[in-house]
């Protein structure tokens, strides 16, 4: 009875990658000949041409909201360094020209090798000037030193 | 007498071609069939000039990677054999392809020239020799490394291999007493005929259990998942442990030319080799009455084109198998081929010979 079993189950396995094989070559090999599928072959994504959909929750690279004038809206507040767990955050202050803000950075720099993309910086933010919102998920580098992205200058 | 050595020498050369070609590109198709399967895409980057044809070039850039590693054998090994290891396993396995007839008589300016290397008397002897002396490319390697994974690993291999011959043996047993032959051209020229006015006389219609055991037991040869265990990638690395490069690349040459020996070996035996069904020297003769003629060149040329077919439907096969099922473990492999293949291999023989005899 076992042994039955075991026979079976051996047929029902190989029928299941049979069919698997058989299915998605024939959408393939309609595809090749420029017949529209609704399915495809395959589940790959062909990444570096073809991108999947980031969530729109994503936390990808950081980038500082501009004003209507074209500077950050950072005041230099120093909530975001304060309260960044991985201290990957430097800002430089200095005196804003406008006399309405008081202070605007002259530096502000995010160390990619060191960010956990915690998203703490988006939320300590008063005036909502820091966001992870790019998209930018490639930001592998070759050295340390090119991991220290500016945000103030792009 | 020259005439002779240089046709020898060229269906050498045209045999090994054709051998190591589809050896090299059933890398590809196992990695695109095991993709398609698994709802995956497959090796499809390397290109030449942009031109990617679906990753064909991979087995070349692979070859092109394993030419420029280092050529590695550590301090402690035995250098000579671990040198000749690789060389064993490839040429006992390479070798046997010369005993395999590819196709019919050719008639070309005057002389008949079979479409086989060697038209052995005793092929079936010498293939299932040869790849038993398989083993010592197994034994050799594991030996020759001084490491202990890989002796384990080539103990694994020799045990099973040895376990699986015996099955392998007793499976044609039934065979030849069906096809008085060892001869595979002869083999295949008994396959010729009908079997009941519609079947094409084949082995596996006469011998299918016999069929089945020739194949599991072909299947544990090749020691390919699910019998992998002289290999055990994700226990012990096998006694291709202290391998790299070339010598590396030449092991699984061999898994793959294995491949392609079975599967030629199960078209040859049991598929009727180059025999189109129904068709003979002159053309096709249906069951239902028609005959259609057919030229003796285009007769050739649908022969050597079904055993090639045969043979890349087996390889498959064989892959689709890999890609299915899971190792087995090691007692269980152990059980597989002494307690069911043989069983099965000696029941055969005994009904083969009762039908032989009533008959």
């Amino acid at each position: 009875m076992k042994s039955w079993t075991v026979a079976a189950e051996i047929v029902r396995g190989s029928a299941i990658t049979m069919r698997h094989f058989f299915v998605n070559m024939a959408f393939h090999t309609l595809r090749l000949f420029g017949i529209k599928t609704r399915r495809q072959g395959a589940v790959t994504i062909q990444y570096p041409e073809v991108r999947k959909e980031l969530s729109s929750r994503h936390r990808s690279l950081h980038r500082l909201r501009p004003r209507a004038d074209g500077r950050s809206s950072c005041v230099s507040c120093m909530l975001c360094v304060t309260v960044c767990p991985s201290e990957c955050i430097t800002v430089e202050a200095a005196e804003d020209p406008d006399p309405e803000i008081q202070k605007a950075p002259v530096r502000f720099e995010v160390d990619l090798g060191r960010c956990c993309f915690c998203g703490f910086c988006v939320e300590a933010c008063p005036v909502d000037a820091i966001r992870m919102d790019t998209g930018e998920i490639r930001l592998a580098s070759a050295s340390r030193v090119a991991l220290k992205t500016r945000l103030d200058k792009t | 007498m020259p005439a002779e050595a240089l046709i020898i020498a060229v269906k050498v050369v045209l045999a090994l071609t054709w051998t190591l070609l589809l050896a090299l590109f059933l890398t590809w198709v196992e990695r695109k069939e095991s993709a398609v399967l698994q709802d995956r895409i497959g090796a499809n980057r390397a290109s030449i000039l942009g031109l990617r044809l679906f990753g064909l070039f991979q087995p070349f850039a692979d070859a092109i990677k394993m030419l420029f590693k280092e050529d590695f054998a550590p301090s402690f090994a035995q250098r000579t054999l671990h040198w000749l290891a690789p060389a064993f396993s490839f040429f006992f396995v390479a070798v046997t392809m010369i005993a395999v007839p590819f196709g019919d008589d050719v008639h070309l300016l005057g002389r008949t020239i079979p479409l086989q290397v060697v038209d052995l008397n005793a092929a079936v002897l010498f293939v299932l020799a040869m790849l038993s002396l398989g083993v010592y490319g197994i034994l050799v390697s594991g030996w020759a490394s001084s490491n202990r994974f890989a002796l384990v690993g080539s103990l694994r291999g020799a045990a099973q291999l040895v376990s699986y011959e015996a099955a392998l043996g007793l499976s044609l047993v039934g065979l030849i007493m069906v096809f008085p032959s060892l001869s595979l051209s002869r083999i295949v020229e008994f396959q010729g005929g009908r079997l009941l006015g519609i079947l094409p006389r084949w082995g596996i219609f006469l011998q299918p259990l016999g069929f089945v055991v020739f194949y599991l037991a072909g299947l544990a040869g090749t020691k390919r998942v699910p019998f992998d265990l002289p290999e055990g990638e994700s226990e012990i690395i096998g006694f291709y442990t202290e391998y790299g490069g070339l010598k590396f690349g030449l092991f699984m040459f061999t898994d793959f030319l294995e491949v392609i020996v079975l599967a030629a070996l199960s078209t040859t035996l049991f598929f009727g080799g180059w025999q189109v069904p129904w068709l003979g020297d002159t053309g096709f003769a249906f069951p239902w009455g028609r005959a259609v003629p057919v030229a003796p060149w285009g007769v050739t040329v649908l022969r050597v084109l079904s055993f090639n077919l045969k043979v890349l439907f087996f390889c498959w096969l064989q892959i689709l198998t890999r890609w299915t099922y899971p190792r087995f473990r090691y007692d269980q492999v152990m059980d597989l081929g002494w307690k069911l293949l043989v069983p099965f291999g000696v029941v055969n023989v005994l009904a083969t010979g009762l039908v032989l005899a009533v008959r």
